[in-house]
């Protein structure tokens, strides 16, 4: 910004003198700017840390992990890995976890675009107590929800289902698509409803042909968050499945309390839960933000 | 934007209301009916009035989870946003190493809860965690399985890992959002950095910055899964929340009233943050052109 400065006014009284001054201050802006650039590099070394301890350990065998402490796997051994992706009682916890994530994530979003709609074009009878509702179940515990969807669903016959896990976590993940998408759906001009209604546009031709286009990013954006936080969610999980349904994350606390404590598998499959965020968070990174307040930053 | 009063609108929101009132309403209702019953086994019920109130708003025990809860949430606050505002500070405007920076940080909010919990228990014990045995090596004695007090550095250290990156985002999204020409301004004026911070950044970032606190404060309010991998609640009681207590009360103790009326009370406290939370998020937007929501 100062090299702008500088040459927009090359004809100001004093220019050379302030010139060697503007370049002085850069030179001591470089330097602060090293000093605060350590701030962010320290913050994520300690976010990293415990996450290259973890890969680190899964690339160990038993005996290195227990018998010493070592910064690097000495014999790096793909063992752990094999061992998951051998044994269906492992592997099906990732299929089983994808599965119902991907419904719930189809299903809120899907329920939530009309929804999300009529919040931010209309006033209706009683929206903004129904808005207020929902943020309530977004910030539900799930612990006071656990017993009473146990029972719910064991009424239904559903326990150990996908489709148990996903409608259970509909709970918060619908509340948060709709806040989301209407926080996206706001952002644009209500002219376009009305110029495209007198064009003579139906509206569920308006609706996907020229409305969802608009707002492809903010429905990429729900879908993401649907998903990440389906993903993270373990006690309904857990509640919910016995065996045939059981996540990935469910299975892993099992063998923390079996009597073996294989560690090198638990670092495995504590590292390859992690990978699914990882790729998607790349597409959304500058919604993260917008995502985590609901819609609203 | 001005909206149009519409009743039709209704048949837009059904399907979330169906669906929601499947998954939130029915459960509630549940929890409800036990609140105010007791039981013999055997799927008798009878019924007991409000003393499953009277019992849970008296016992110890539920005062003392919730004043642990509220302790951890006031530790985690104060922990969190200086930093989350402090890195958010820090972090580069623009550049390559703006995109980098969001990914790694938002790592740990992508990775399941139990994992989180997992990762920390491994990465804490002093034999086979890098941080338990630098510790232990430090010459510091450090079990976060016997010690109180180290139980809950691990479990805040934890949390402090976990989500100060929420803070670190929102922050800086509101960082990014203030026209150069304030800062521009501000150097004319030859103001301090001090000032730029309290006169500039600090009230531009104050809506995103509420809505960072309001949501740590909530999701700290009801964690569960990751001081429950790491401790289980213990040493003792010593890290049980109000989450893990109701759990405990529920399925290991069976005592479906008791818990029950703990429920209820824990989401009412949670309804009137709600409320709060809510008013934030659709009032105080005024500087913001589109904030929509019940305006």
């Amino acid at each position: 910004m100062s090299d702008h400065a500088t040459t927009a006014h090359p004809s100001l009284p004093g220019a050379a003198h302030s010139e060697s001054a503007i370049a002085a201050r850069a030179r001591m802006k470089t330097g602060h700017f090293r000093l605060k650039a350590l701030i962010p590099i320290v913050y994520i070394l300690f976010l990293l840390l415990p996450i290259y301890w973890l890969v680190n350990m899964s690339f160990k065998t038993n005996q290195e992990i227990l018998g010493s402490l070592t910064l690097w796997p000495q014999n790096p051994t793909l063992h752990n890995y094999r061992v998951i992706f051998t044994d269906p009682s492992w592997y099906m916890g990732y299929v089983n976890s994808i599965i119902y994530v991907v419904m719930n994530m189809v299903i809120s979003v899907a329920v939530a675009l009309p929804a999300a709609y009529a919040f931010s074009r209309y006033r209706f009878l009683g929206d903004k107590h129904l808005f207020f509702w929902l943020l309530t179940n977004r910030m539900a515990p799930p612990a006071v929800f656990a017993l009473p969807f146990f029972q719910l669903y064991s009424a239904f016959g559903l326990i150990d289902t996908h489709i148990a896990v996903a409608l259970a976590h509909c709970l918060f993940n619908v509340p948060l698509a709709v806040w989301i998408l209407e926080g996206f759906m706001s952002g644009v001009p209500k002219e376009i409803d009305e110029t495209a209604y007198i064009d003579g546009y139906s509206f569920p031709t308006f609706f996907f042909k020229i409305f969802t286009p608009l707002i492809a990013s903010g429905i990429g954006v729900a879908a993401f968050f649907c998903f990440m936080f389906s993903w993270v969610e373990l006690l309904i999980a857990r509640t919910l499945t016995v065996t045939d349904a059981k996540p990935i994350s469910a299975i892993m606390t099992r063998t923390v309390s079996a009597s073996g404590m294989d560690w090198g598998v638990l670092a495995a499959a504590g590292a390859l839960t992690i990978i699914p965020g990882a790729i998607v968070i790349w597409f959304v990174r500058n919604y993260i933000a917008k995502g985590f307040a609901l819609g609203r930053v | 934007m001005e909206k149009t009063w519409n009743n039709k609108a209704w048949f837009f929101v059904l399907p979330v209301l169906l669906l929601v009132a499947f998954s939130a309403v029915i459960p509630l209702m549940t929890v409800v009916n036990y609140s105010v019953q007791d039981s013999f086994g055997n799927n008798q019920f009878f019924w007991y009035g409000a003393d499953w109130f009277r019992e849970v708003l008296t016992s110890e025990r539920f005062h003392d989870a919730l004043l642990r809860n509220l302790l951890f949430s006031a530790i985690i606050l104060a922990i969190e946003v200086p930093l989350g505002i402090l890195v958010a500070l820090a972090m580069p405007k623009k550049g390559i190493w703006v995109p980098v920076c969001l990914v790694l940080m938002a790592l740990p909010l992508l990775i399941p809860w139990n994992v989180v919990g997992t990762i920390w228990q491994v990465f804490a014990r002093t034999d086979i965690g890098l941080l338990g045995y630098t510790v232990d090596a430090l010459g510091i004695d450090y079990n976060y399985v016997r010690n109180t007090v180290d139980a809950w550095v691990t479990v805040v250290v934890m949390d402090v890992w976990h989500w100060t990156s929420l803070v670190v985002l929102l922050c800086y999204a509101g960082l990014v959002s203030i026209p150069d020409a304030y800062y521009q301004a501000a150097k004319i004026d030859g103001a301090s950095r001090w000032a730029v911070f309290r006169y500039i950044q600090l009230p531009k970032m104050g809506r995103v910055l509420l809505i960072a606190v309001l949501l740590r404060f909530m999701d700290s309010f009801m964690i569960y899964t990751e001081p429950f991998v790491v401790t289980g609640g213990g040493p003792g009681n010593s890290t049980t929340f109000l989450s893990i207590d109701l759990v405990k009360l529920a399925i290991g103790q069976f005592n479906i009233g008791e818990a029950a009326a703990m429920s209820l009370i824990y989401f009412l406290i949670i309804l009137l943050l709600s409320w709060v939370f809510y008013t934030v998020m659709t009032n105080a937007g005024n500087d913001k052109p589109m904030t929509g929501g019940g305006e």
